[in-house]
C-alpha cells in the first residue's frame, strides 16, 4: 500500500468518527465522536444499554458498524487487522475462560498467539495469582477469575487496553485490588480505554471521561471539568420523617441551585456548604420541623448524569 | 515448537478431554464394554439341542436315538397345551390308525426343525435304511461370527459419536460462554482454532480405532485380514468426515440443549440404518442407495470389507468417495455458516 503508515507514535491512541449501529429496531450507537491521547486512561461512562460495549467492541474490531470509522493507534481495522491485534489487550464483559485449565495453562495458551509480551509467569506476579498458578480456571473466585482476564489481555504487551465493565460483580476489596493493577499499567505510559457504569471507578481511574446515554455522547471531559460544568459542588440530603415542607422558601436560600425531592428525602444542589447547610437549618426551625437525616457529600459524577438525564447511573 | 499457537489450543483440546471423565468413559470404556457384552450374548454356541415331547413310550424311545433331540413322555391331554405354550417344539402323538401325528408350529423355525430330526428319527426306528453313507466335517470360521461383524460397526460408531459430540459440544460451550469471541480478540488466525480440532481427533483416533481392534482381536479372534495402511485411511477419511459434520452441527446454534438435540437427530437414525448391530440389507431395496449414501454406512462397509474379506484400497473406493464428499461438503458449509460470536 503506498504510503504504509509509519510507526511513528500516534498523535491519538483512537479516533471514533460519526460511528452508528443498530440492531433490528434498537439504535445502540447514535452518531459517536471521540478521541484518547495516548498515556491516558479513558472512560465510557453510562448506565447498562447506554451501548459502551457496542462502541467498545467497534474498536476492538469485533462488531462492523453500519456508518462512521474507528482508527485504532493510527491503523484501521480493515487493512491492518492483523498488525492491530498484536497491539491491543482486550478483556471482554463477562467472558468464562476455559475452566478446565489451570491459571498458568490459560495464560501461556494466550502468550503462544502473540509475538511478543512477558512470559506467563511474569503476569502471573503483575496480578497477584502468584498462589493459583496450578489452580484450575473453575476454581477461582470472581475477583481472581477478573484478574485472570486482565492478565490474559496484558500478556501480549499492548499499546492499547480495552477494559469492558473490568469491576462488574465484585466485591469492594477485588475492585480495589484490580484498580491497583490497572493504575500500575496506566502508570507505564499506556493507553486505557474502559467503560463503566460505576462512577467511582470512572473517577479513580480516568483522565478524561465520555458520559453516554442513549448511544450518545451527552457530555466530555475530565471528571473535575465535568463535575464543575454542573456549577455546584456539593449535594445536601435530608429528610424530614414525613412531615410537609415549604420547599419554595428552601429553593429561595442563597447559593441553592436545586432542589429536588426523591422517594422521602430532599436533594439540594449547593455551591457553598458552609452557607447552606446553617441556613437550611434555621429554615427547618423556622418552620418548625424536624430533622431526621442529614447527609452531605462533593458532587459526583453521579450527580452530573443526574444533572443532565434526570436518572441516575444504576436505575433498577 | 510448544510456543506456537497450534500445539498450545491441541494441548487445551487434550487437557479439556482428559480432565473431564464423564467423556473419557464414553469415548472409550463404553464401546469396550458394549463390545464385551454382545461379544458374550451372541457368542457361538454348540447347536442347540431341541425340546420336544412324545406321548407313547415307544415313540419317545425311537426319539431318543437322535441326539439333538431332548425328549420327554407326556400325557396325552397336555400335548396340545405344550406345543402352545412353547415348552416343546413338537409333540409326536400315534393315531388311531397307526400312522404319527407331529403337533408343531410350521412358522417357527425351531418346529420345523423338529418335524425333520423327528421324521428321521421315527423313520429309522420303524426300520427305514439310508440309500447311502455319510460323514459331517465340521467348520467354525472366526470373521463369520457375531463379534466378527460387530467390532468394525462399533469402530464406526465411536468414530461418529466422538467427532460429532465432540466438536459440537466443545464449539458450542466455548460459543456460549463467549471464549470464542474473547479467542478472535487476540492475533490467532481463526483457522488454528479449527485445525486445534481436527488435529485432537487424529490423535484421538489412534485410541478409539486401536482398543476396540485390540480388544475383538486379543478377546474374541476378531481377524484383520487387509491392509492396515488401508484401515488406517478409513479411519482418518472418517474421522476428518465427521469432524466437519460435527462442525456444521456447532456451526450456528448457541445452547448445549439445542446441539445435543441436533446432534442426535443426524447419529441416532444412522446408529439404526447404517448397519451397527445389524445388516443394513435387511431396509428395502429402495432405500438402499440412501442408506448406501450415508457416512457411517461408507465407513462401516469399507472397515468391515478390509478387516473380513481383506479388501484394499480399489474395493473401498466407492466408500471413500462417499467420504470425501461428506467432507467436502460439510466442510464448506460450516466454514460459511460458522458463527464466532
Amino acid at each position: 500500500m503506498p504510503g504504509a503508515t509509519q510507526a511513528l507514535p500516534a498523535k491519538v491512541a483512537l479516533r471514533v468518527r460519526h460511528l452508528r449501529k443498530s440492531y433490528k429496531d434498537v439504535t445502540a450507537v447514535d452518531g459517536l465522536d471521540l478521541e484518547v491521547p495516548p498515556g491516558q486512561c479513558f472512560g465510557l461512562l453510562g448506565p447498562n444499554g447506554a451501548g459502551k460495549t457496542t462502541t467498545i467492541e467497534i474498536c476492538e474490531g469485533l462488531t462492523d458498524p453500519d456508518s462512521g470509522g474507528v482508527e485504532v493507534l493510527g491503523l484501521r481495522w480493515s487493512s491492518d487487522a492483523a498488525a492491530l491485534r498484536q497491539k491491543l489487550g482486550i478483556q471482554l464483559q463477562d467472558t468464562q475462560l476455559a475452566e478446565k485449565l489451570t491459571v498458568f495453562e490459560t495464560l501461556r495458551l494466550f502468550r503462544s498467539f502473540f509475538h511478543q509480551g512477558p512470559g506467563a509467569d511474569e503476569v502471573i506476579r503483575l496480578v497477584q495469582l502468584d498462589e493459583k498458578r496450578g489452580a484450575r480456571v473453575g476454581s477461582l473466585s470472581g475477583g481472581q477469575k477478573q484478574r485472570l482476564a486482565l492478565a490474559c489481555a496484558l500478556v501480549g504487551d499492548p499499546e492499547l487496553l480495552f477494559l469492558d465493565e473490568p469491576t462488574t460483580g465484585l466485591d469492594p476489596q477485588a475492585r480495589r485490588q484490580l484498580w491497583e493493577m490497572i493504575e500500575a499499567f496506566k502508570a507505564a505510559g499506556r493507553t486505557i480505554v474502559l467503560t463503566t457504569h460505576y462512577m467511582d471507578e470512572a473517577e479513580r481511574l480516568c483522565d478524561r471521561i465520555a458520559i453516554m446515554d442513549h448511544g450518545k455522547v451527552i457530555a466530555q471531559g475530565t471528571p473535575r471539568e465535568l463535575i464543575a460544568s454542573i456549577g455546584v459542588e456539593h449535594v445536601v440530603e435530608f429528610s424530614t420523617g414525613n412531615r410537609t415542607l415549604d420547599l419554595a422558601a428552601i429553593r429561595a436560600m442563597a447559593g441553592v441551585r436545586d432542589v429536588r425531592t426523591e422517594n422521602d428525602s430532599v436533594l439540594l444542589q449547593v455551591t457553598e456548604l458552609h452557607r447552606a447547610v446553617p441556613q437550611l437549618l434555621a429554615e427547618l426551625g423556622r418552620q418548625g420541623v424536624p430533622l431526621t437525616e442529614l447527609r452531605t457529600h462533593s458532587a459526583t459524577l453521579e450527580d452530573v448524569f443526574v444533572h443532565l438525564t434526570g436518572r441516575h447511573l444504576r436505575d433498577e | 515448537m510448544s510456543n506456537h499457537p497450534l500445539f498450545q489450543l491441541t494441548l487445551m483440546r487434550m487437557r479439556e478431554f482428559l480432565r473431564e471423565p464423564e467423556a473419557l468413559f464414553w469415548a472409550m470404556i463404553f464401546p469396550i464394554a458394549l463390545a464385551a457384552g454382545l461379544g458374550i450374548a451372541f457368542r457361538n454356541r454348540p447347536p442347540e439341542v431341541l425340546k420336544i415331547a412324545a406321548v407313547s413310550p415307544r415313540l419317545a424311545e425311537a426319539l431318543r436315538q437322535e441326539k439333538l433331540l431332548d425328549v420327554t413322555q407326556l400325557p396325552p391331554q397336555w400335548a396340545e397345551q405344550f406345543v402352545r405354550t412353547g415348552k416343546v417344539a413338537l409333540v409326536a402323538e400315534p393315531a388311531p390308525d397307526g400312522t404319527v401325528i407331529y403337533r408343531y408350529d410350521d412358522t417357527n423355525p425351531e418346529g420345523r426343525q423338529a418335524r425333520m430330526l423327528a421324521d428321521q428319527a421315527i423313520q429309522r426306528a420303524y426300520g427305514r435304511q439310508d440309500p447311502v453313507g455319510v460323514s459331517d466335517r465340521i467348520m467354525r470360521e472366526p470373521g463369520s461370527r457375531y463379534i466378527d461383524f460387530l467390532i468394525p460397526g462399533l469402530i464406526g460408531m465411536g468414530i461418529m459419536g466422538n467427532a460429532v459430540w465432540g466438536l459440537g459440544f466443545a464449539i458450542v460451550d466455548a460459543r456460549r460462554k463467549k471464549l470464542l469471541k474473547r479467542i478472535i480478540a487476540t492475533p490467532m488466525p481463526r483457522h488454528y482454532y479449527l485445525l486445534s480440532f481436527l488435529l485432537w481427533r487424529l490423535i484421538l483416533l489412534i485410541a478409539e480405532v486401536g482398543v476396540p481392534l485390540a480388544f475383538g482381536a486379543l478377546v474374541f479372534g476378531v481377524p484383520i485380514r487387509g491392509s492396515t495402511g488401508v484401515l488406517i485411511a478409513v479411519s482418518i477419511l472418517g474421522a476428518l468426515s465427521f469432524s466437519a459434520l460435527g462442525l456444521l452441527v456447532a456451526s450456528r446454534v448457541r445452547t448445549i440443549e439445542a446441539v445435543s438435540g441436533l446432534a442426535n437427530v443426524i447419529i441416532v437414525p444412522m446408529w439404526i440404518v447404517s448397519g451397527v448391530f445389524f445388516s443394513s440389507q435387511r431396509f428395502p431395496d429402495l432405500v438402499q442407495p440412501l442408506i448406501k449414501a450415508l457416512p457411517l454406512t461408507a465407513v462401516i462397509d469399507a472397515l468391515r470389507a478390509n478387516m473380513l474379506q481383506g479388501a484394499g484400497f480399489a474395493q473401498i473406493a466407492p466408500q471413500a468417495g462417499v467420504l470425501a464428499a461428506w467432507l467436502v461438503v460439510c466442510f464448506g458449509l460450516a466454514l460459511r455458516l460458522f458463527r464466532w460470536r
